[in-house]
């Protein structure tokens, strides 16, 4: 049976689609899930997918980090679950202490929306198993607050147990270190800034995401085999 | 009794300020020349209900430090008042 994939839907979000989608094109299956259900029902991962959750009042992911679904998320996590968290999502996961450090606005201000040039630099994540330490995958970023900062101890722990998963090749933003996704201390916790989804297709001008999507998918196959 | 608190949200010093930093830079070009180290933040204004003073700002902090500010990268400032 295809591993469940489940994909939350705030108010505001709208890469939801996108991501069940892309993920059915690598053999799971997408389930979307509403943001005030405090369970997730049957889903061997989840992502958090991009958008504005909330209206991004306040801080992009400040509340929708009480949203109902994010205890559930947290428990998840907890249990070892794959959770991925894609820019907006990324920011939920810091919001919600699931990951460190914070996602600021760009550097110069400006909206990014363009193809990144970017590094994978550690496969020990659920979502960068199945690529290979080095690798060059261009994938489109589309944010306003994109630019990772963390403190000093923060980094170098980051750097130490090997959790930068992707850096940018030229930074685009001004995050600390490049980095353009992160992993928590398990690596079944993921957040990047850039959309895998949205590089998973020829027609999108580029199929590099799926590698990325790949890994997520056989994570959540080996938790529903478990 | 009825409080009025302002909480002033700031980044915390040595977090790069890109809005701070770009109001700045527009300065020169308005005539400002004798301004300097421009900070960008956020207020907010609420009033609670509680029997004193301590109480008030003991709510008060607590929504400030879990919901708006984000202590990784910013720092509150709470006035109070009595209304």
């Amino acid at each position: 049976m295809a591993p469940r994939i489940g994909v939350v839907l705030f108010p505001g979000t709208n890469c939801e689609h996108d991501v069940v989608q892309a993920v059915e094109s690598v053999g799971a299956q997408g389930v979307l899930l509403w943001h005030g259900d405090n369970r997730l029902g049957a889903v061997d991962a989840v992502v958090l997918p991009g958008g504005f959750a909330h209206g991004d009042y306040l801080r992009p992911g400040a509340l929708a980090r009480f949203s109902p679904v994010m205890e559930a998320v947290r428990d998840f996590a907890r249990a070892g679950g794959p959770v991925v968290g894609i820019c907006n999502g990324f920011q939920v996961l810091t919001e919600a202490g699931l990951l460190p450090g914070a996602l600021q606005k760009n550097r110069h201000l400006r909206f990014l929306c363009e193809p990144a040039r970017l590094v994978v630099t550690s496969t020990a994540s659920v979502l960068t198993s199945a690529a290979t330490v080095g690798q060059e995958l261009v994938i489109p970023i589309n944010h306003f607050e994109g630019n990772y900062t963390c403190d000093a101890d923060t980094l170098r722990r980051l750097e130490a147990e090997d959790r930068v998963v992707l850096r940018y090749a030229e930074n685009p933003n001004g995050s600390v270190a490049d980095i353009a996704g992160i992993a928590n201390e398990a690596g079944n916790v993921v957040g990047l800034m850039p959309h895998p989804e949205r590089a998973s297709s020829p027609l999108l001008g580029s199929t590099d995401g799926l590698v990325l999507l790949r890994s997520l998918v056989d994570a959540a196959a080996t938790r529903a085999a478990a | 009794m009825r409080f009025l608190a302002r909480v002033e949200v700031q980044l915390r010093p040595g977090i790069a300020d890109p809005e701070g930093a770009t109001i700045e830079r527009a300065l020169p070009a308005l005539g400002f020349d004798s301004v300097a180290h421009v900070r960008a933040g956020r207020s907010f204004r609420f009033e609670v209900d509680a029997p004193n003073e301590a109480q008030a700002r003991s709510t008060a902090t607590e929504l400030a430090d879990r919901l708006l500010a984000n202590p990784v990268i910013e720092q509150s400032q709470l006035e109070l008042e009595v209304i």
